[in-house]
Formats: structure tokens, sequence, C-alpha cells
């Protein structure tokens, strides 16, 4: 089964990603789908990341994390987020379908970053559930 | 499940190794990746085991130019084969658009391979997929080990095993030498294309 979004949709998602995110500081941000398909995606102008590997490998992990929480008896996990040395990745999940997930440095607190993104995901949302998406 | 990015004119297709453990499914990525390494853009992602067993998925993005005036990525995926993996399994089969199901020729893992191919099918009617109608092809891995001495089972002892139903296109295939890999991944990726235009239409 294919799916599609049309052209306004995902002109509206960029324009979230861009000015929700991007415009705050992240370095990357990607929405994918839980199959792995990269639907819309910013970033600085910097970040170099070989996305379609990323979007793969986060598609799974959060299957994976999702099915552990299963197993301990929790719906899912509300905060999905790796810290690295200079580079961080937040996860958020948009509908049940896909997901939200940022690449973004120390300068921006988590506290800060989850704010906005709660906000993007909210926006998003409105705009994946409406009755355009096939 | 593709992805057609009206915006970019883009179209994400996720086509998956399926079969049972050792059979050759990476090999087949490696292959594929060995020959077209000047078309593919990024590293072969492989998450493994200590014991070099894939434990979740290998992953490998393909390239295949324009079709129709669409950029085709392709994305090709393993599974884990060990029984043990079920539940990486079915988490990787999520939106697939077609598979390749790489059996084993030799003759011990004639069981493994009828286990397989039913655990298949399960894991595709969990997502509501049936295994008739997805785009599928067999191939038939393996066939080298005959010059070794090894036993392994012919192509019609084969068809008889998995494809008696199913009839869908298949090939013998060495991974670790070549022999139709590319074959076996040109055809699931135009049945596939086929599948979505149709879709589409």
């Amino acid at each position: 089964m294919s799916y599609t979004l049309s052209e306004e949709q995902l002109s509206e998602i960029e324009e979230i990603l861009q000015h929700d995110l991007i415009d705050l500081g992240v370095h990357c941000v990607f929405l994918i789908d839980m199959a792995g398909n990269i639907i819309a995606n910013h970033d600085n102008g910097e970040s170099n990341h070989d996305i379609y590997s990323l979007a793969a490998l986060a598609a799974g992990n959060f299957g994976a994390v999702t099915a552990m929480a299963k197993i301990i008896g929790e719906g899912e996990f509300s905060l999905l987020f790796h810290k690295g040395e200079k580079e961080n990745i937040h996860f958020s999940k948009v509908l049940s379908d896909y997901l939200l997930i940022i690449i973004f440095g120390n300068d921006i607190s988590l506290g800060f970053l989850r704010l906005k993104v709660a906000d993007a995901v909210e926006k998003t949302k409105r705009i994946l559930g409406s009755p355009d998406a096939e | 499940m593709a992805f057609i990015n009206m915006k970019k004119k883009e179209v994400q297709v996720k086509i998956v190794y399926y079969g049972p453990g050792r059979g050759g499914k990476t090999s087949n990525l490696e292959y594929i990746y060995k020959k077209f390494r000047e078309r593919i853009q990024s590293e072969m992602i492989t998450v493994k085991t200590h014991g070099d067993r894939t434990l979740f998925f290998d992953f490998l993005p393909f390239d295949i130019g324009k079709i129709s005036g669409y950029d085709v990525k392709i994305q090709l995926y393993t599974v884990p084969g060990q029984v043990k993996y079920n539940a990486t399994r079915r988490l990787v089969l999520r939106g697939v658009d077609g598979i390749v199901f790489v059996a084993d020729s030799m003759v011990v893992r004639k069981d493994k391979n009828v286990l397989s191919i039913k655990n298949l099918e399960e894991n595709l009617s969990d997502y509501k997929k049936s295994i008739s109608k997805i785009p599928l092809v067999l191939q038939y891995n393996k066939i080298d080990l005959a010059e070794q001495g090894i036993p392994v089972l012919s192509f019609e002892e084969m068809e008889k095993d998995l494809n008696s139903v199913l009839k869908a296109p298949s090939f013998s295939a060495s991974a670790i030498t070549g022999v139709n890999v590319v074959q076996t991944m040109k055809k699931i990726i135009a049945m596939t294309i086929a599948s979505i235009k149709q879709e589409l239409k």
C-alpha cells in the first residue's frame, strides 16, 4: 500500500520544521514514517548526516523501544533521547505512524527543546491528520 | 508502504530480504553493495551480534534513477534469520513493499526453509498483508555448494517445497559468487514498482 501527502501538506510541514526547530538552533530535523521513509527534512546547512540510514535505524529503534515498553506494561515511553558528547538525538511520536527526529547540540537545553517540539508535533499532527492525507 | 513525495518527485520503496538463518540474505546485500559501490552513496548499515550474525537488520539505500519522472529510492533491508529474533523480524517488515525470500538449497536446511516461509506468512498477516498478493521473488541460494560435494536440493525440489502454491518468480543463485543476485534484485524491483503503479491508477 502506497501513500502520499499533498504538496501543500509537505510545504506546511517543512515550514514548521524550519521555523519551529531549525531557527531555534537545532542541527537537523526530519519527519519519518514507521517504515523508515523520510517524509520531510531540514538542516542548518552545516549538518551532513546520512539521513536515509538514520531514518531506517530510527524507525527500527523506535519499534524496538515500543516493544520493550509493552513487555514491562507501559504503552510507550514518553521521552526518547540519546545524549552524545556534541550531538544529541530526540525522538517524538506523531500520531501513530510518524516520528519526528531532531539532532541538536549542547547549546540547547533539553527542557526548552521538548517545549518547542511538543508545539511542533501538535501542528504537524493537525496537518497529517487532515483529510488530504491519502 | 511506499511513500510518494509529490513535492520532491521522489518515491521511497522498501524491499526486505527474508529467509532462514545463515541462508545468505546479508551476502546478497553485500554483493550488491560491492557490485554497485560507485552508485551507492552511503555505507551499508549492519546491526550485528558479536558472532557476526544479523541482530536487527542490514540496510542498503539504492537510487535507481527516474521512473515516470520520479526519483526512485530503493531501500533494501534484511531481517535476522534466527528463529529467536521474530520480534525484530516483524518490526523490519513494517511498511514492506516487496520481498525476496532467500532459501537455503542445502538438503539439511529443507525444513528450515519451510518454517521460515510460514513465519513470513504469519508476520505479514500481522500487518494485514498476504504472502500471495505482495510482490515476492524466491531465491534458492548456495547452488555453488554442489561443486564442493555438499548435497543441495534441485530447483524442482525447492519449487515443490516452497513455491507450489505461490508460483512466484524464482531463481537458483549463489550470493557469494553473485550468480543471479542482481537478477533477483531487478525482478523484485520491477514487480514492486509495477505494483505501486497499479495501486496509483
